[in-house]
């Protein structure tokens, strides 16, 4: 069961009106129980490459194959075995979230019981309020609902956690991990590293149209050369060139100095904020402040953390995750 | 394919499901349409009471009053009196059948300037034995008074008509202006809520990408076609009961014609202009572009179609174009129904004509059409 391949696609291209390119061959594979994270910063092509395997949108080139079946060949089937919550779908204001779910349910042949989404979604309190009066959450939850009340076999979730509050977007990984617990398949993109990183089991980082890096949570991160982050700052040395001493000599430029290190797998310089990867901080750490130490530097900025998915991609593209 | 089907649908812990038939779909579709339409206060308004408000206004406006009383004066001579005694006493008919004489005496400079002024349609200067009339042939009231005067004073003083004639007062019901109007005010209605009511629903769907996601559903497509156009006839329904009824309730309208008619009339009529609507909306991405075609499509016909007044007054040269227009056919069709109690077959060409803009507009709209 694990191991069967229930969405694949192969060198997917994407251009629109002949001249921008969303996609830029891309190759991805989901089996069966997982939950695969497309991670990726806006306008890396997560939604057009999502848009493509709902079949909403087609491929201008590559093979894209759900449950062993193509688009163009049985889009009835498929339909009836996906659930989609699109990126910002605005459902009906006007009507209530109960009568929303009749109506997606009344879309396939077999449909969940509507109680029984509502209870599971923590919305039987609100089944009988106007969809426009619900909170962010609530619509979240319920455009989940309507994508879950299909009794669906694979899920697919476009930035479902996007302008949520931390409670919300909890619940909303409450919901995904049920899901998955049940047997169906996720495939969800997010630029939340955090998000990916706790949901996920299978992560492709995209950008540019192309996956740039796949794999386990765990083994993206320890590619970054170490499971640890410190950072630190140097404060500018005091009147050290004004009196001409020599007691302080000056800052390093160079990220050289720091690889010399002992257990530094990697070294970032971010405006002033120098990143260093390590495997074990109790090592390089006392090596760092005797040298800075001995140079008369002063730290004006000392922290150590767990490396992160945002690592990854900051190492791999040079930038963020989220420009904001 | 059956048995492809139970294997794409295994799941990995059974759940109890509902098993929906064909239309279970269509017929939430069409419940969540009509649904949505009766929480939308705007649409009670412009549907159902705005049409009835401007009848009610417009009715009240051009209603027939009873004719204005003619004017007379005398200069004021000896005999003067007895004359506009005379007059007062009249031939014996009813204010409703001619207009009455006012009648006043004053003194002779006076009479003669509000004479002039228009104060008065008509100036009586008694002489011995005669009387004298000063009157404008220009202007029609001062023509007519002279000769309702003339005629009250020769029937006073005993003359007898040469020849004995017989008048008939004619005011039915089916030949005022607010007869003309409530078919008129239908059609427009129904070319309205059709074009507004499928369009701006679409173009708002559309909007909120909420077409898109019924799409990456199983949703048949026709169904929700389907389900759109019946809310839009149940509305129908509704908009011509009350418009008519209204003009029965409120102007003693007389609808002669067969209801079957009416109703297939309108169902034609709402049906084709749904059609347009869905045209309009085919591709628009924001309400006010689709706001902006739809405005430019109804314009003309709420300008040529006879919804206010008769087309027939624009240059004979343009009528075959007006005619072409969906509304003027439905209009017609309407009134031709409603007030003269037309038979259908009587109606073919503005039939074909609503069919064909409808049957055109909806293949055009299919071809077009843009679900994300």
């Amino acid at each position: 069961m694990r191991d069967q391949v229930v969405v694949r696609c192969k060198q997917l291209r994407k251009t629109y009106d002949g001249k921008v390119e969303a996609l830029r061959g891309l190759d991805l594979t989901i089996y069966a129980g997982q939950c695969y994270g497309l991670l990726g910063p806006n306008g890396a092509g997560k939604t057009t490459t999502i848009e493509i395997l709902e079949g909403l949108l087609d491929a201008t080139s590559g093979e894209v194959e759900i449950l062993g079946r193509t688009w163009s060949e049985h889009p009835a089937e498929l339909r009836e075995s996906i659930g989609v919550s699109l990126q910002e779908t605005r459902l009906a204001e006007k009507l209530s979230v109960r009568e929303t779910l009749e109506l997606f349910g009344g879309f396939y042949r077999s449909a969940r019981p509507v109680d029984e989404v509502l209870d599971e979604l923590s919305l039987t309190e609100k089944a009988d309020a106007w969809v426009g009066k619900l909170s962010g959450g609530q619509k979240q939850r319920l455009a989940i609902a309507t994508a879950l009340v299909g009794n669906p076999r694979i899920l697919f979730l476009d930035e479902p956690t996007t302008g949520l509050d931390p409670q919300s977007r909890r619940q909303v990984w409450e919901i995904v991990r049920r899901f998955q617990s049940e047997g169906g398949t996720v495939l969800l993109t997010t630029h939340y590293m955090d998000e990916a990183e706790r949901l996920c089991d299978y992560i492709s980082i995209v950008d540019h149209g192309k996956v740039i890096a796949a794999g386990t949570p765990p083994e993206l991160i320890s590619g970054v050369g170490g499971h640890h982050r410190v950072e630190f700052a140097l404060a500018p040395p005091a009147s050290a060139s004004a009196c001409g001493s020599a007691s302080a000599s000056e800052a390093p430029l160079s990220t050289e100095l720091w690889r010399t290190l002992p257990g530094v797998g990697g070294v970032h310089s971010d405006d002033g904020v120098t990143a260093l990867t390590v495997e074990e901080p109790h090592r390089t750490i006392p090596a760092l402040l005797a040298l800075v130490e001995q140079n008369g530097w002063q730290l004006s900025q000392l922290t150590t953390r767990q490396s992160s998915l945002e690592d990854v991609f900051v190492n791999l593209t040079g930038r963020r995750l989220r420009e904001d | 394919m059956i048995e492809e089907l139970g294997e794409l649908k295994t799941e990995a812990r059974p759940r109890i499901v509902i098993v929906h038939g064909r239309w279970t779909g269509y017929r939430m579709l069409l419940r969540a349409r009509l649904k949505e339409l009766i929480r939308e206060p705007e649409v009670i308004f412009w549907i159902f009471l705005f049409p009835i408000l401007l009848a009610l206004g417009l009715g009240i406006a051009f209603r027939n009053k009873p004719p204005e009383a003619v004017r007379v004066v005398i200069a004021s001579q000896p005999g003067s009196e007895r004359i506009a005694e005379l007059l007062r006493r009249g031939p014996e008919v009813s204010p409703k059948e001619q207009p009455p004489l006012k009648v006043e005496v004053q003194p002779p400079a006076q009479a003669a300037l509000n004479f002039r002024v228009g104060k008065f349609d008509v100036e009586l200067i008694p002489h011995d034995g005669s009387v004298e009339y000063v009157y404008d042939p220009a202007r029609h009231e001062s023509v007519l008074a002279r000769t309702l005067a003339d005629n009250a004073l020769q029937a006073a003083a005993g003359s007898k008509p040469a020849l004995p004639t017989v008048s008939r007062v004619n005011r039915e019901p089916g030949s005022r202006y607010i007869d003309f109007l409530i078919p008129g005010l239908l059609g427009m209605n129904l070319m309205g809520s059709g074009m507004w009511g499928i369009g701006f629903a679409l173009v708002e769907m559309r909007q909120r990408k909420l077409l898109k996601r019924y799409v990456a559903t199983p949703m048949r497509r026709g169904d929700f076609l389907l389900a759109l156009a019946s809310s839009r006839l149940i509305l129908m329904i509704t908009e011509v009961v009350l418009m008519l009824g209204f003009g029965v309730i409120a102007f003693h309208l007389r609808v002669v014609g067969s209801w079957a008619a009416i109703l297939l009339v309108s169902c034609l009529g709402a049906l084709c202009f749904a059609a347009l609507g869905l045209l309009t909306a085919s591709r628009a991405q924001k309400i006010e572009t689709a706001s902006g075609i739809m405005n430019v499509v109804m314009m003309p016909m709420w300008i040529f179609s006879g919804i206010f007044f008769s087309y027939e007054r624009f240059p004979a040269v343009v009528l075959p174009l007006i005619k072409l227009l969906p509304l003027t056919a439905l209009n017609d069709m309407l009134r031709a129904i409603i007030l003269e109690g037309s038979p259908l077959s009587s109606q073919a060409a503005p039939l074909a004509v609503v069919c064909l803009w409808g049957a055109i507009s909806f293949f055009l709209a299919l071809r077009f059409f843009r679900w994300t």
